[in-house]
C-alpha cells in the first residue's frame, strides 16, 4: 500500500467542444515504476499527463498522490445534489486543493516543446523552482543546478540561454529544472517529439539512466524501442481509454486486442 | 530573426537621431543670429514653458505608466478585474484628450481643488494610462502559454509566475511601444494649455498673440518641443539597449 505514488480512478475529462478526451481512466503507479504511454496522435495520453498534474480539471474521477486526494470529482452533477452534501463536497475540494499545490511541486514534468523561460540563462532556468517555491538559498540551489546540468551534461552551458542550445540540449535542461525539484514522480509528455532522430538519443540516454535510477517516471511517447527496453509496463491508450496494459516482452510480442495490433502493425 | 534581437535594431537609428538633433539645435540657434528682431525675444520669452512642459511630461509619464502597469496587469490576472478594468479602458480611450483636460480641469480639479499642473497631470495619465494598459497587457499575453504551465507545473503560484516569468519577459516587450506613448505624450501635453498651464504652447501662443508673429513663435515651439521628444527617444533607445537579450548575455558570461 505504502508504495503507491499514484492512483487515478475512472478518470473523466470532458471538453464542452470536443467532447471526451478521456473515458474513465484508471491507474496505479508504484514506486520506482516506469510506465511508458504510447498511442495514436489525440489518443489523450497528454491529456491524461496534464490530468494528474492538475493543469487540466478532471471532470470526473479522483487522483490519489501517495495517499491524498489531489483532485476529486463525483459523477452527479453539483446540481442534482442536496445542499448539505454540495457543501461537503465543496468543503472536500478546498481540501484536495491545497493538497493540489503541494503536490505539484514534487510531480515533475517534462513538456514536448521544453517550455525553458526563455529570458532566463540555463542555470537560472534550473535554480528558479527551488530558490522561489522551496525557498532554498541560492548559492545551495545553484550547487544542486550545477550537479544537475552535469549530469545532463550541459554544465559548459551553464550560462547560456535556451535560445542559443539545440532541442536536444534545451529538452536536457527541461529535465534538469524538474529533477532539481526532487520530484517523486516525473511526467514526460512526449519529450522527444520536437525533437530530430539525432537528438533523440541524448534525451532517451538522460531518461534512461533516471530509469535505472530508480525514478518513478510516466511516459507519453512515440519511441517503441525506449519504451520497450526501458519500462516496466507498457500501456495503450486510444480515443481516450487504456485498451491495454502489460509488461513489453508481452505487449510486443502478443497484443491482445485487435486495435493494439493494428497500431503496432503500422509502427513497428 | 535577426533583427529581433539585434541591439541595434532600436527605437531610432543613430544617424537619422543625430541629424534630426543637430538640424533642430542648429536652427535654434542661427535663427536669432540671422534674423535677431522677432528671433531673439522669441528665444528669451518662449523657454519659461521648457520647465513646466517637462514636469508635466515627466509627471504624466511617470504616473500614467503606474496606472498602465497595475490596469494591464489587473486586467490579465482575474476575470473580475478584467471585467471593471476593462470599463475604465474604454471610456478614457473613447473620450477626446482635450475634453478629458477641460473634465478633470472644471469638475475633478475644482472639486479637488487642484493646482493647474495637477489637473494637467491627473487628465494625461488617465487617457494615457488606458492606452498604455493595452500595451501592458498585449505584451503579458504575448508570453508563450507553455512557460506559464511549466512555472505551474514547477509547483510555482500565480504571484511567482507573475513576477519571475511573465512580467520581466513582458517588460522587454512592451518597452519599444512604451516609448512611443512617452514621445506622443510630450506632443500631447500642449493640449493642456488651453487649461491655461503655461507650457512651451501656451508661451509661444502669448507671444504670437501679442506680436503677432505668428510663424515666427511656432516655429520655435515646433523646434523645441523637437528637442524635447529627441532627447526622450534617445532615452528609450539606451533604456532598450541596456535591457536587450545580447547585452544580458554578455554580462552574464563575463
Amino acid at each position: 500500500m505504502n508504495d503507491t505514488v499514484l492512483r487515478v480512478e475512472n478518470i473523466s475529462k470532458h471538453f464542452p467542444r470536443t467532447g471526451y478526451a478521456l473515458k474513465n481512466v484508471s491507474l496505479e503507479v508504484k514506486k520506482g515504476e516506469v510506465i511508458c504511454l504510447i498511442g495514436p496522435s489525440g489518443s489523450g495520453k497528454s491529456t491524461f499527463l496534464r490530468c494528474i498534474n492538475l493543469l487540466e480539471h478532471i471532470s470526473e474521477g479522483s487522483i490519489e498522490f501517495k495517499g491524498e486526494y489531489i483532485g476529486r470529482e463525483s459523477v452527479q452533477d453539483s446540481k442534482s445534489l442536496e445542499k448539505k452534501a454540495q457543501k461537503r463536497q465543496k468543503k472536500m475540494k478546498r481540501k484536495d486543493s491545497l493538497h493540489a499545490h503541494l503536490a505539484r511541486e514534487r510531480i515533475g514534468m517534462v513538456f514536448q516543446n521544453f517550455n525553458l523561460f526563455s529570458h532566463l540563462s540555463i542555470l537560472d532556468n534550473v535554480c528558479l523552482a527551488p530558490c522561489k517555491v522551496k525557498k532554498e538559498p541560492l548559492d545551495q540551489a545553484q550547487k544542486k543546478a550545477k550537479a544537475l546540468l552535469e549530469r545532463v551534461g550541459l554544465f559548459n552551458k551553464q550560462n547560456d540561454y535556451p535560445s542559443e542550445l539545440s532541442g536536444g540540449q534545451q529538452q536536457r535542461v527541461a529535465i534538469a529544472r524538474a529533477l532539481a525539484m526532487d520530484p517523486e514522480l516525473l511526467l514526460f509528455d512526449e519529450p522527444t517529439s520536437a525533437l530530430d532522430p539525432e537528438t533523440i538519443k541524448e534525451v532517451l540516454d538522460v531518461m534512461q539512466t533516471l530509469a535505472v535510477e530508480g525514478r518513478t517516471m510516466l511516459i507519453a511517447t512515440h519511441e517503441m524501442g525506449f519504451a520497450k527496453a526501458v519500462s516496466d509496463r507498457v500501456c495503450f491508450m486510444d480515443s481516450g481509454q487504456i485498451i491495454e496494459s502489460g509488461i513489453p516482452q508481452d505487449f510486443f510480442a502478443q497484443p491482445k486486442e485487435e486495435r493494439t495490433r493494428e497500431f503496432l502493425s503500422h509502427i513497428l | 530573426m535577426d533583427r529581433i534581437n539585434d541591439p541595434n535594431n532600436l527605437n531610432s537609428d543613430k544617424f537619422s537621431w543625430r541629424v534630426s538633433l543637430g538640424g533642430a539645435l542648429g536652427l535654434l540657434v542661427l535663427l536669432p543670429i540671422v534674423k535677431p528682431d522677432p528671433f531673439l525675444d522669441i528665444i528669451k520669452f518662449v523657454p519659461d514653458g521648457i520647465g513646466v512642459t517637462l514636469i508635466v511630461t515627466l509627471g504624466s509619464i511617470f504616473v500614467a505608466s503606474i496606472i498602465a502597469i497595475l490596469v494591464g496587469i489587473g486586467r490579465s490576472y482575474n476575470k473580475v478585474l478584467n471585467r471593471v478594468l476593462s470599463i475604465y479602458v474604454e471610456i478614457f480611450r473613447g473620450i477626446p484628450l482635450l475634453v478629458q483636460v477641460f473634465y478633470v480641469y472644471f469638475v475633478l480639479g475644482r472639486f479637488l481643488s487642484l493646482p493647474r499642473e495637477g489637473s494637467a497631470i491627473l487628465a494625461l495619465s488617465l487617457c494615457y494610462g488606458a492606452y498604455m494598459a493595452e500595451i501592458v497587457r498585449a505584451g503579458i499575453i504575448s508570453i508563450p502559454r507553455g512557460q506559464i504551465e511549466a512555472a505551474t507545473a514547477l509547483g510555482m503560484n500565480k504571484i511567482q509566475i507573475y513576477q519571475h516569468v511573465i512580467i520581466p519577459q513582458a517588460f522587454r516587450i512592451i518597452l519599444p511601444p512604451f516609448g512611443n506613448e512617452f514621445i506622443m505624450l510630450v506632443k500631447d501635453s500642449s493640449l493642456v494649455s488651453i487649461i491655461a498651464v503655461s507650457d512651451l504652447m501656451r508661451r509661444g501662443r502669448e507671444y504670437a498673440s501679442a506680436t503677432f508673429n505668428y510663424f515666427e513663435a511656432f516655429t520655435i515651439v515646433a523646434l523645441m518641443y523637437l528637442v524635447l521628444t529627441l532627447c526622450l527617444s534617445k532615452f528609450v533607445s539606451l533604456l532598450e539597449a541596456r535591457m536587450s537579450l545580447e547585452v544580458r548575455r554578455k554580462k552574464t558570461r563575463e
